[in-house]
This record gives C-alpha cells, sequence and structure tokens, in this order.
C-alpha cells in the first residue's frame, strides 16, 4: 500500500519546495480539525502532508501598520486569548470561537477555515467584513489578496499549486467602529452554521455609518460580500427603515440550495433576519468606542 | 422451609438504612478514572483487525461477489461473505443473520456484504476495495407511507401480510397487522360530545449511544467460541448467535464489557457473527470496531411512524372512546416491538372503549431495533396531543382532564391485565403542586404538559451472593449494567445482610458462569435482579443461622438475624454474645463448608410506570427555533433504591426526547443513502441545548416487590415529544403534528398561525 509522506518544515521556503515538488495530492496540516476527519474518514489518501505550524511566520500575532497581522496558523485559542486583537475585533471573535469546542479551537486555525473553502465556515464572514487582506507565498514568490478572493467554492480555492496563505493583515481601526458575527444552527453548539452574517461597520461623530461591509456565509458556493446590503447602511444612523432595507437586501443576494442543513426557503429568510440583528450588534460595539 | 419469590413481598413497616440513600457506585470509579474496559478495550495476542464491506446501494440485487483479489492481498488473512453463513429456514434467526449479512439482496445503504480480517486496519481497508461486488440496483423506498403505495418498489416479493385474515393479495411492503380492542368503540363516539381526530409523523430516531460497538471473537481448534463485546444481554446474544451459526449453546461464551449506552440500540448484534466466522477461518482472535458512520447507516434506530388518532369525550371531559391506526417501518425486517404502541397508547386513562390498529412496514432503512419503551414515545406524541386539544375545547386544565381520566387499582387494560396500586393520579398530583407549573411565562414562551406510561418487565433471572471467609460479600449477576443497576443490587443485598454497602462487590458474569438472563431491556434488571439478589441473600442468612445454631448448639428456630448478625432468639436460648457474619463465616470449614445464595427466577410482578412531564419553551418567531427553558420530570419510581441513579433515569430520558422533539431525523439523498451518518449531522442534543432537568420522584410501592420498586428506564421518555409540543403550541397557537419540530418547520407553523389569525 502506497505510503503517506509526513513532513514538517521549519521555513516558508522549505514548505513552499515541498508542496511545489509534490506529485498526487499534497495537503497543508495546520490545526488538522479538517484534514485529520477527512483523512480518518477515507474521504482523502494524500500522498504528502506538509504540517506548517512549525514556521514562525505562520503562527505570531504582530502588530503593523496599526492593525494586526496574524499567522494563518495561531490557533483559534491564541487568538481568542489576545486581548488586544479582541477588544479590536469582538465579531471576528466571535466567528472564531464558532469553530469548534474549547479542544477543537485548541487547534484548529483561521487560516484553514478559510483554506477549507467550507461556504458555512464561521470565521469567514466576519474576516472578510473586516477587510482584512491575505498573505500568499508560493514558487512564484509572495503576493497580497483581499480575503474574499481565497475561496472560491465547496473545497476549492485561489491558491496555486506550491501556494502557502501565510497570514492575515488587520487594517487599523477608525473610531466608533464595530463588527458582529451572528450564525443560525439548530443546535446551540457543535454544529455547522446554517446561516452566518458578519458586518463590519465604522460611524462618523454623530452616529451616522460612514462604511459597512456585510457578508452571508452558508448561502452560497462561498461567502458573499453583499454590497447592496452594505449600502443599505451607509449614510444612515442604522435607524428601522435601515435595518428593513438591510434585511431585504441580505435576502436578496442570497442563493442557496436545499441540503441537510437547511432549507433554501429558511435561508433566504434567515439571512435577512440574521444581517438586522448581527447590524444591532455592530452598532452597539461602534457606539461603545 | 425454602424460601421462594412469593416470599419477597413489600412490607411498609420495614425500617431502611440502604435502601434510598446515594452511595458511590462500585463501577464509578473505574468509570472516572479510565480503568474501565469497554467494547473495544479487549486485546489478544495475535489479534486481525475484521472490516465490513456495506452496500452502497439503498436496495439492489447482490449478483456476484468477487473475494479472489482482496483474499490474496498480502496481511490478509480471511475473507467471508453470505457463502459462509449457515442457510436457515425463513424466520427470525434467518432475519437476524441477513441483517448481519447481505444474502440475495442488500436492503439499505450501508447493509453489510462482505468482511475480512488482516493484520492492520489500512490492509482491511485496502482489501475491501479489492471485493468486486456486482449489483443489480433496484427502486427503492424509504417513508412508511411511501411503502404501502400501490406502486411502491416491493422488498419481498413473496410476502404474505401476517395478522390478516384473509390476507390481501398481490405483493406488499406490510409484514404484519395487530389489533387491540376492548368494549364497543362505536357506541363510545356515539357518546361523545367533541371528538377530536388528527394525524402525525415521527421519524426514526437513533438511539444515539456514544460507544459504537465492538467486538472480539476467538473461535478456537476445539470449536469453541469466544466473544468480547458491549451488549445489553450477553445471555441472549448467545442463544442467537448460537442459532445463526448452528453451534451448541454450550460452546459460545459470550463476555460483556461495561457498556458506553445503549438504550435498547445493544439488544442485538450486528458484527458478532461476522467476526466469529472471520475467526474461525483466519484461525486468529478478531477484533471489529464500527465506526460512528457504520452506526448510523446499519444498526437500529427505533420506527419512525405515521400515525391516525381519535378520541371522543363528553363536554363536561370524560374521554368515551379512543380508536388508532398505527404505521410504523420497521426496516426490512420485523423487530419493531410495535405491539407495545396500541397496548400502551391509552393506558393510564379509564378508557373503556378502545380499537387500536398497527401495521410494521418494510423499507429500505436499516433494520429497527429497540429504544426506550420501544414504539411507544412515537404515538403518544399523538394521544397527549389530541387530549391537549380537548381541554382547550372545553377550557379544562391539561393536569385536572387527566386526574379526571386517570385509570386507578382495579382498572382492567387493553392488554388483560388488571391495575394493582399504581401511581398516576399520585404523580399528576404532584406535578400539579410543582411550582413549575404555576411559575409566571414571559413573551414568547409557552408551557407544555404530557403524560406517558409503561408496564415495565420482570422474566428471567439469576444470582449469587458469596459470603467471603472475612464477612464481607461479593454478588455474581447476569445482567449488564447499563444505567446504575449495580450500585441498587448491592445496596439490596446490604440491606438484607445489615452491613454496609462497601462491603459487596459485585462482577457481571459472562455466560458460563449463571443460568440465562433475560436481556437488559424493559426496565427490568433493577427489578428483576433486585429480587434474586433479595433471595439469594435470604437464603445466606438461612443458611447463617443454622450455622450459627451449629456453633452455639441449640435449636435452628432459638436464633435470630438482626441488623448484620444472629441472635439469641430469646434469653431462654441461652447467654450468647451475638455473631457477626464475619464471626460465622471465619468458622465456616467446620460448620458444614461454603456460605452462599442464589437464585434462578422468572421475576414476577413488575409494577406499571407512569410520567407527567411540564415543559417550557421560548420560540424565536423570526428564526423558528425552539429553546426548552425549564423541564419538571415526575414519575412514579415505587421506591428509588438510589435516587441518584433513579433521577438519572428521568434527566436521560427527557433529553434524549429534546433530541427527537427538536432536532435528530435521517437525511436520505436521492439514491436512499444516508446524508447525514454522524453526529455533527445527525444532531442528539449537546449540553447546552438543555437545561438542568428537574426532577420529582412519587413512591408509590410495587406490593410486589421487596423493596417496592418499579422500573423507571422507559417512562421517562414517553411523554416528552409530546410535552413539548404542547408548550409550543402554547407559544405560537399551533401544535406541531410532525416530528422533529426543527426551526423550518415550526416557522412554517409560524407562518401558518399568523396567516390563519389574520383571516380571523
Amino acid at each position: 500500500m502506497d505510503e503517506m509522506r509526513y513532513e514538517a518544515p521549519e521555513t516558508l521556503d522549505a514548505a513552499v519546495a515541498l508542496l511545489a515538488g509534490a506529485d498526487g495530492d499534497a495537503r497543508i496540516l495546520a490545526g488538522g480539525t479538517d484534514v485529520l476527519v477527512l483523512l480518518h474518514s477515507d474521504m482523502i489518501e494524500p500522498g504528502l502532508l506538509v504540517d506548517i505550524k512549525k514556521i514562525p511566520e505562520l503562527t505570531s500575532i504582530a502588530v503593523e501598520a496599526g492593525g494586526f497581522r496574524v499567522g494563518a496558523a495561531v490557533s483559534a485559542m491564541e487568538l481568542v486569548e489576545h486581548d488586544a486583537f479582541s477588544k479590536a475585533w469582538p465579531g471576528v471573535i466571535e466567528g472564531v470561537k464558532l469553530i469548534g469546542s474549547i479542544q477543537i479551537m485548541g487547534r484548529a486555525t483561521m487560516g484553514g477555515n478559510l483554506c477549507n473553502a467550507s461556504p458555512a465556515a464561521d470565521s469567514v464572514p466576519a474576516l472578510i467584513a473586516a477587510g482584512a487582506i491575505g498573505t500568499i507565498v508560493g514558487p512564484e514568490g509572495r503576493r497580497d489578496v483581499p480575503v474574499e478572493d481565497i475561496a472560491t467554492a465547496p473545497g476549492e480555492t485561489s491558491l496555486g499549486k506550491g501556494e502557502i496563505l501565510v497570514s492575515f493583515l488587520f487594517p487599523p481601526r477608525p473610531p466608533h467602529s464595530g463588527d458582529a458575527y451572528r450564525r443560525f444552527t439548530p443546535r446551540t453548539e457543535m454544529d455547522i452554521a446554517v446561516v452566518g452574517v458578519g458586518i463590519s461597520l465604522s460611524l462618523d461623530d454623530g452616529g451616522t455609518c460612514q462604511a459597512a461591509r456585510v457578508v452571508l456565509g452558508a448561502v452560497a458556493e462561498r461567502a458573499l460580500l453583499v454590497e447592496a446590503a452594505a449600502a443599505a447602511l451607509i449614510g444612515t444612523p442604522l435607524d428601522e427603515a435601515a435595518l428593513e432595507r438591510l434585511a431585504a437586501a441580505a435576502s436578496a443576494a442570497c442563493r442557496p440550495i436545499d441540503d441537510k442543513r437547511g432549507t433554501k426557503e429558511f435561508r433566504i429568510k434567515v439571512a435577512g433576519v440574521l444581517a438586522r440583528r448581527a447590524a444591532q450588534d455592530a452598532l452597539e460595539r461602534a457606539r461603545g468606542n | 422451609m425454602t424460601i421462594t419469590q412469593d416470599d419477597l413481598r413489600f412490607d411498609p413497616d420495614r425500617k431502611l438504612k440502604v435502601v434510598g440513600t446515594t452511595p458511590i457506585k462500585p463501577d464509578g470509579v473505574d468509570k472516572v478514572t479510565g480503568r474501565a474496559k469497554f467494547g473495544a478495550d479487549t486485546h489478544l495476542p495475535g489479534m486481525l483487525v475484521g472490516k465490513v464491506l456495506r452496500s452502497p446501494h439503498a436496495h439492489a440485487i447482490i449478483k456476484s461477489i468477487d473475494t479472489s483479489s482482496a483474499a490474496a492481498l498480502a496481511g490478509v488473512k480471511a475473507v467471508v461473505t453470505r457463502d459462509d453463513f449457515p442457510e436457515l429456514p425463513p424466520g427470525e434467526f434467518r432475519d437476524i443473520s441477513s441483517n448481519c449479512m447481505a444474502r440475495e439482496k442488500a436492503f439499505y445503504d450501508g447493509h453489510a456484504v462482505a468482511a475480512v480480517a488482516a493484520t492492520s486496519e489500512r490492509i482491511a481497508k485496502k482489501a475491501l476495495k479489492l471485493i468486486e461486488v456486482d449489483y443489480q440496483v433496484l427502486p427503492h423506498v424509504i417513508d412508511v407511507m411511501d411503502a404501502i403505495k400501490p406502486d411502491a418498489p416491493i422488498l419481498f416479493e413473496d410476502m404474505v401480510t401476517k395478522g390478516m385474515d384473509p390476507a390481501p393479495d398481490g405483493p406488499t411492503n406490510i409484514l404484519q397487522r395487530k389489533e387491540f380492542t376492548m368494549g364497543d368503540v362505536d357506541a363510545g363516539f356515539a357518546e361523545a360530545d367533541i371528538i377530536v381526530e388528527r394525524e402525525f409523523d415521527t421519524k426514526p430516531m437513533h438511539q444515539g449511544y456514544i460507544e459504537p460497538q465492538a467486538c472480539v471473537a476467538n473461535f478456537t481448534e476445539d470449536g469453541q467460541t469466544e466473544l468480547w463485546c458491549c451488549t445489553q444481554g450477553h445471555f441472549v446474544f448467545r442463544t442467537r448467535l448460537a442459532a445463526v451459526l448452528k453451534m451448541d449453546i454450550s460452546r459460545i461464551r459470550v463476555t460483556q464489557s461495561e457498556l458506553g449506552g445503549g438504550f435498547g440500540g445493544k439488544t442485538m448484534f450486528y458484527a458478532e457473527p461476522v467476526a466469529i466466522l472471520l475467526s474461525r477461518k483466519a484461525n486468529r482472535p478478531v477484533k471489529i470496531t464500527l465506526t460512528r458512520n457504520e452506526v448510523l447507516r446499519a444498526t437500529g434506530p427505533v420506527a419512525g411512524t405515521h400515525s391516525r388518532i381519535k378520541m371522543g369525550m363528553t363536554k363536561d371531559g370524560r374521554f368515551t372512546a379512543a380508536e388508532a391506526e398505527l404505521y410504523f417501518q420497521t426496516g426490512p425486517f420485523t423487530g419493531s416491538a410495535f405491539a407495545n404502541a396500541p397496548q400502551a397508547m391509552f393506558t393510564r386513562y379509564d378508557l373503556q372503549n378502545i380499537r387500536a390498529v398497527g401495521y410494521e412496514v418494510v423499507s429500505n432503512r436499516p433494520k429497527v431495533n429497540a429504544f426506550r419503551a420501544p414504539c411507544v414515545p412515537q404515538v403518544v406524541f399523538g394521544v397527549e396531543g389530541v387530549i391537549h386539544e380537548l381541554a382547550r375545547k372545553i377550557g379544562m386544565d391539561p393536569i385536572d382532564l387527566r386526574l379526571k381520566n386517570a385509570a386507578t387499582e382495579g382498572y382492567k387494560t387493553i392488554y388483560g391485565a388488571t391495575f394493582g396500586p399504581i401511581g398516576y393520579v399520585e404523580t399528576l398530583e404532584a406535578a400539579k403542586a410543582h411550582p413549575h407549573y404555576t411559575a409566571p411565562l414571559g413573551p414568547d414562551q409557552g408551557r407544555g404538559i404530557a403524560t406517558g406510561f409503561w408496564f415495565n418487565r420482570g422474566g428471567e433471572t439469576t444470582a449469587s451472593l458469596n459470603i467471603t471467609p472475612d464477612g464481607t460479600v461479593t454478588l455474581l449477576l447476569g445482567n449488564p449494567d447499563v444505567a446504575g443497576s449495580r450500585v441498587s443490587i448491592c445496596m439490596m443485598a446490604a440491606e438484607e445482610l445489615g452491613i454496609p454497602v462497601d462491603k459487596v462487590r459485585p462482577i457481571i458474569g459472562d455466560t458460563s458462569t449463571l443460568g440465562f438472563n433475560r436481556v437488559t431491556a424493559g426496565s427490568r434488571v433493577t427489578f428483576s435482579a433486585g429480587m434474586a439478589i433479595v433471595l439469594s441473600a435470604r437464603k445466606a442468612i438461612e443458611t447463617l443461622c443454622q450455622r450459627a445454631a451449629m456453633m452455639w448448639d441449640v435449636p435452628e428456630d432459638g436464633v435470630v438475624f438482626e441488623d448484620g448478625h444472629v441472635r439469641p432468639a430469646s434469653s431462654n436460648v441461652g447467654d450468647f454474645e451475638p455473631l457477626s457474619i464475619a464471626d460465622i463465616a471465619k468458622k465456616a470449614t467446620e460448620t458444614g463448608g461454603p456460605i452462599a445464595g442464589h437464585a434462578e427466577i422468572v421475576a414476577e410482578g413488575a409494577g406499571p410506570g407512569f410520567g407527567c412531564h411540564i415543559v417550557d419553551v421560548e420560540v424565536d418567531k423570526e428564526t423558528g427555533a425552539v429553546k426548552i427553558l425549564r423541564y419538571t420530570v415526575v414519575e412514579d419510581a415505587g421506591k428509588a433504591i438510589h435516587p441518584h441513579q433513579v433521577e438519572g433515569q428521568y434527566q436521560g430520558g427527557a433529553v434524549q426526547g429534546i433530541g427527537w422533539a427538536l432536532n435528530e431525523e435521517y437525511i436520505y439523498d436521492k439514491d436512499g443513502r444516508m446524508e447525514n451518518a454522524g453526529f455533527l449531522d445527525y444532531r442528539i442534543p449537546v449540553a447546552s441545548d438543555v437545561p438542568m432537568i428537574d426532577t420529582v420522584i412519587v413512591e408509590v410501592p410495587n406490593p410486589l416487590h421487596p423493596y417496592g420498586l418499579r422500573g423507571v428506564g422507559e417512562v421517562p421518555l414517553v411523554p416528552t415529544m409530546a410535552a413539548i409540543a404542547n408548550a409550543i403550541d402554547d407559544a405560537i397557537g399551533i401544535r406541531p403534528r410532525s416530528l422533529p419540530m426543527s426551526p423550518p418547520k415550526v416557522l412554517k407553523l409560524i407562518e401558518e398561525a399568523e396567516m390563519s389569525r389574520d383571516q380571523a
């Protein structure tokens, strides 16, 4: 029987070289909370597993350009316990906290959650709403892309052969900014989002929304950045009429499927409900800082 | 004088020292330290790994199976298929055998079609891929009501419905029909002022035990089989394995492990005969451990149902008649125990006119198995919904309506028995008096109640009690402990012998150590094994008295046993210091040998159990999500031997019912493949989904048990889904009639309720 090779390089160059040079299926192992499950259930049979947790750039959190640079293989719990980051991006943290149980979060990573490319990934809507930039390194060098351009469809990303998502750059926060993530699951925990909504917004001193990003999860082949939903908020004090328009725009943007986790009809309706609730959460946070 | 079961009557005046307290379980420390051995924890030298190839088709003729490449793979030591199973005449054992390994047809996604034993799991998995099965895929049917449509795919061309005279012509998926009637139903309905008739649907529910089935089989050159497995009934496994494999019962020895949950689901085996046949071929021990995927695709859930239920009532709230037509989906083979439903569904009400008809229907899903009060919660979901509606129609409090119609001692049931002292009224009164019942509710919140009944069982039970040379005691028991039976049985032994409970240590013996024991099911074990151990203890006490009399050289009737000591019956007998059990045990060699008591009985006199659940829910009207806010289980235990174990049963039943009520269901794709064969998408509740379940133990003693106990394992599940549905009605104004009451379905009901309000 063909053996699977496991490598744990300590530099990015070595990791890229291993992945670029692999024949057949090669997988990146970060926390392993998706890859190991797929392996154990015989869904994948990679010839090569490249563990990236020994590469310092992938596992550190640093302040950069007034914002944060977060390694793609930083564990969810480490991020949750990072006080300054958690204070700046409570909505991102809300999503990260839903990746799994505390034990799972001790292993799982935000980079893995994004690159696993599930449309229902919990950390992704708030990550996109935050306007984070992903830094990717590959055989051709280094490139920066908006995070919404990384996952493209279930299980598919825009990463080329040999490319590794290295880190996320979160921009600095203007005053009166807030973000939030809300999801719907039939159970309270240990479940996959049927609908998820991440919203980040900034207010001016008078309380009018200056900027907003609204992202829907689990209602399309990938997380959707919905400009019409953001437009419903920008220039308003997030009054009842604006929230009504937001809910309608969110529902209108959904293009879900019926599956074991929820019906089309239910997802469309609940996307609007959650968008309104997430906007209210984000508004409250924005007013508080 | 020989003591018998008939001497074990409840004594209300007996002072209790141990029974009713809450000592630590004898198996508790090993469980929390991880030392306890579960199904997968047996390891033997030279052991092979067994893996099962399963049908990817819901319904297919198996034209041929080519195992030659798999058998030729290095490291593969045995391959088995249907050809290795003995041929059997049609009937129970052929069905069991055909479920463990498909014969002519694969009847569901996940049905076993071949198996291998290899030196590693990797090799075994690779070997499975080398087995070539030629399937002829057939149309399939999943849902119970689809399966009885005239054009439904037929599973067995030669099936003739049992219990219908004359049996209907032509192909059918209806396996059997059973009818139960009492009184004059038509006259009963004619007397009614109000009649409510509704239809209900429930989904198959997996027992959801956390421990997947695992077994190790060792077939020896001498033709002996040793089997280690997790089971609710190793004696029953042995009997059935002997029949399926055509072996002598005495040549099979089954040792049960600790059980990581069963709930009825481990009353039947799956991979065990496969492991035995692999071991026989490989000449080495073979272990098979099922994956969660296999557990969900191939082991029994309990039946899904469709039911039509009709009840009549006078305008002052007296029930006059009840009627039910019930359909149970059983998978490809019988096993639903559906006859429980018509017999139990209305039993707790003083109804004189009942007609209940059940049909067992085959379809392309895994063969069903028992689950707490098999087939009763599904239909009580409907019965208690109809009663909920009847109470609303006359504006009567739902507990008062049930009290008005409650069965009491002397009521003759539809299954023929006449109730002795029962605790239904006491249970309802305790529920009504509970602060939960009158606590205020907030917006979007609702409260529901529902009640349930279970027969409770007895049956064949054996036990031995040995007094060791230092006077401490060991017990040999024959039933796997699924939920605290061991500690309760030790407590009864300690109470009898007047010694502390930690001086009594139990083991559960393998099938060669004791006489036959019926399976641990039906809420029978603490009741039955309790009787067996009390009988054993009293026999040992007889011997202790004889030995003490011998030691003192006094007549046997000159001594009495009290508080763990033999004493002179009166001062006339002589002035002797009381002898402890240890004092007598120390001299046992001189007085006639080791001292023991044992019992082989068919336990009779199980007292019926009744429960009433109160639940508060909050419904998110924008998403349909139902949150369980507060839950109280009130149930008659007869006597709680160990109250914590009883409470655990009450709470566990309610939690499983919450899962069944809100989220659990099998999801199949268009080809009949299960899409959610894992706990991520087969949604049993997690801890944060349920509140702390409050419990009230009502105690109306069962006069036919020495400590008055009634079984408590089944009733706690019976009313749960009905109570939650009634609470949802209270919150949203419409009573769900289909399970699960999942958010999309509840949201639709909310929209319907709003529409009908707008129209009104």
